[in-house]
């Protein structure tokens, strides 16, 4: 039987020395990502995150701790064992890094030709990719000539070449707008359904890992401070840096306001429900929207919105109930309910 | 201007091109590997090494600060021993290769320094060894910016060739030298200079051709 973690990280720490002082990037890491998951690690910059998933793959040796991959520790293992391990672990990177001179079917040949495949099938095997990547059209084009998204396509292509069980995402949307970003995660959600592929995804983005990731990691200064399904993070966030991950304006914190600010986090309710004039109907008070981010999946609502209320007690106690009724998450400025 | 002088002249063409480019082949087969070595033991390389990075780079920077006829002059036992003389075309061409190597060292260092780091990385995660890492990604990624330093070298080297006139060496700087300078031929010497102008010119403007040619990052 397959074991359920393909990956497991035990007390992984990786420091950095430099001239004047050492910096710990990763600090004493643990975590199991699951076999055909996929999982997030998501953090603001300078928190550790790319330095962390380099060290699944060892791009960045841990200069402490233990990286099981289907149970055997790479940091015990020869460098040719490393090298073949690394064929079933793809990686895809925010900047591409594709082959500038080579073109589409070379990028994507590549792995293959490392791992020693001849030239006829690997050309075979690159067009089954293309065609997973809906590129067919572009094989003799160059890097130059294709647009972010399309770069990325053939990134992920290039990753996949190898059959690999894994695949590690470096902040792979970060570069792409808000439409090529979508995209993105389409296929990846596809490849992690159709071909069971596992899924590591590196963001600053809560909406990336609330659109794709089963469970996510939250990091700060090199630590996870809260792991747990997307959903519960997203609902019920614990830690100081997932809030502000998930509200980065950060006005749920605003001082003289906080106390009367109400966020609302809509998990799947029907989009079609006028929620905020029932709420003003039924409490017969006015509500102020300050902000919102929701978004329309197949009609029903994902997303949260930030409302401002009257400054009585009685009013907002009319809101509470309200929402409670109506099984809706919310969360009050300050306290976390 | 007597027909034996443009036969001469013919010939100082011919002479020049094959020091030239003899000296720029030799220097490319020693300078390569010197300058993957210098970049790849650097403290950012794939395979760092400090001691053998200050060691080549030593070398490199010692023959590097030798003015070329001190060169010349200086390895003249090295170059009877391996061509058994020391004047004419083929002897120059030794001396052009001790000076001409670590010039291209450099080139071909600073050449991969233009590779994107992120691609050297790529490949890593997929599995590849460091000479895979080397052949298949370093220098095929280099090789506009590498034709581009190729230019500039077969330059210099023309260039240390007709210094080479000076002393024994042959082609269009010994013409320059015995007929133009030492006779007071004006006019042969101006016409080498010429020539060798139009040689100049022919390489860089062959060699940029080139690159707009096979550089795949422009269009």
């Amino acid at each position: 039987m397959e074991k359920e973690h393909i990956i497991r990280l035990e007390h992984v720490s990786k420091q950095f020395l430099s001239r004047n002082t050492d910096i710990l990037a990763v600090s004493n890491i643990n975590l199991e990502i699951k076999r055909g998951e996929v999982f997030g690690i998501i953090g603001f910059s300078g928190a550790g995150k790319s330095t962390l998933v380099r060290c699944i793959n060892l791009l960045e040796r841990p200069s402490d701790g233990a990286v099981y991959f289907d149970d055997t520790n790479l940091m015990d293992v020869s460098e040719r064992t490393l090298r073949d391990t690394r064929l079933k672990m793809g990686m895809i990177f925010q900047q591409f890094n594709l082959l500038a001179q080579k073109n589409v079917l070379d990028n994507i040949c590549f792995p293959l030709k490392i791992a020693g495949m001849k030239k006829e099938k690997r050309i075979k095997r690159a067009r089954q990719l293309l065609e997973l990547v809906d590129l067919t059209d572009k094989e003799r084009a160059y890097p130059a000539q294709l647009s972010g998204g399309q770069k990325q396509r053939v990134a992920i292509a290039r990753a996949l070449a190898t059959n690999p069980e894994v695949l590690l995402c470096d902040e792979a949307t970060s570069a792409l707008d808000p439409i090529t970003t979508k995209s993105i995660l389409e296929l990846l959600k596809k490849i992690n359904q159709e071909y069971g592929v596992t899924i590591v995804i590196i963001t600053h983005e809560m909406q990336v890992a609330e659109q794709i990731c089963d469970r996510i990691a939250v990091m700060s200064q090199g630590e996870i401070v809260e792991m747990g399904a997307v959903k519960d993070v997203f609902l019920n966030p614990q830690s100081e840096t997932a809030r502000k991950l998930i509200l980065p304006d950060n006005q749920f914190d605003a001082e003289g306001i906080a106390k009367r600010v109400i966020r609302i986090a809509f998990d799947g309710q029907s989009s079609s429900d006028p929620i905020i004039s029932q709420l003003t109907l039924h409490s017969g008070e006015m509500i102020n929207i300050l902000g919102a981010n929701t978004e329309n999946i197949g009609g029903k609502a994902y997303g949260q919105m930030l409302i401002q209320c009257p400054e009585s007690a009685e009013a907002l106690e009319k809101i509470r109930q309200y929402l409670t009724e109506q099984g809706i998450h919310f969360e009050e400025g300050g306290t976390i309910s | 201007m007597t027909e034996q002088i443009i036969g001469l002249l013919g010939q100082g063409i011919w002479e020049t091109l094959y020091m030239v480019l003899v000296s720029a082949l030799f220097s490319y087969v020693i300078g390569i590997p010197l300058g993957v070595l210098v970049f790849v033991t650097d403290q950012n390389g794939i395979c760092r090494n400090r001691v053998l990075n200050l060691l080549i780079g030593g070398v490199i920077n010692f023959i590097r600060s030798i003015p070329f006829l001190i060169l010349l002059v200086l390895i003249l036992p090295f170059t009877r021993l391996i061509v058994g003389t020391t004047i004419g075309s083929t002897a120059t061409i030794v001396p052009l290769v001790v000076a001409a190597a670590p010039y291209v060292a450099r080139m071909v260092e600073s050449s991969l320094k233009e590779v994107d780091s992120g691609v050297v990385e790529a490949a890593q995660a997929m599995g590849a060894s460091r000479m895979q890492i080397i052949l298949n990604v370093m220098l095929p990624e280099a090789k506009p910016s590498l034709l581009v330093g190729a230019t500039i070298s077969l330059a210099t080297i023309l260039g240390y060739s007709a210094m080479a006139g000076f002393v024994g060496g042959g082609g269009l700087g010994a013409i320059a030298t015995n007929y133009g300078y030492y006779r007071y031929n004006t006019e042969v010497m101006l016409i080498t200079v010429l020539l060798l102008v139009i040689i100049v010119q022919i390489f860089q403007e062959g060699g940029l051709r080139l690159v707009r040619r096979i550089d795949k990052r422009i269009k």
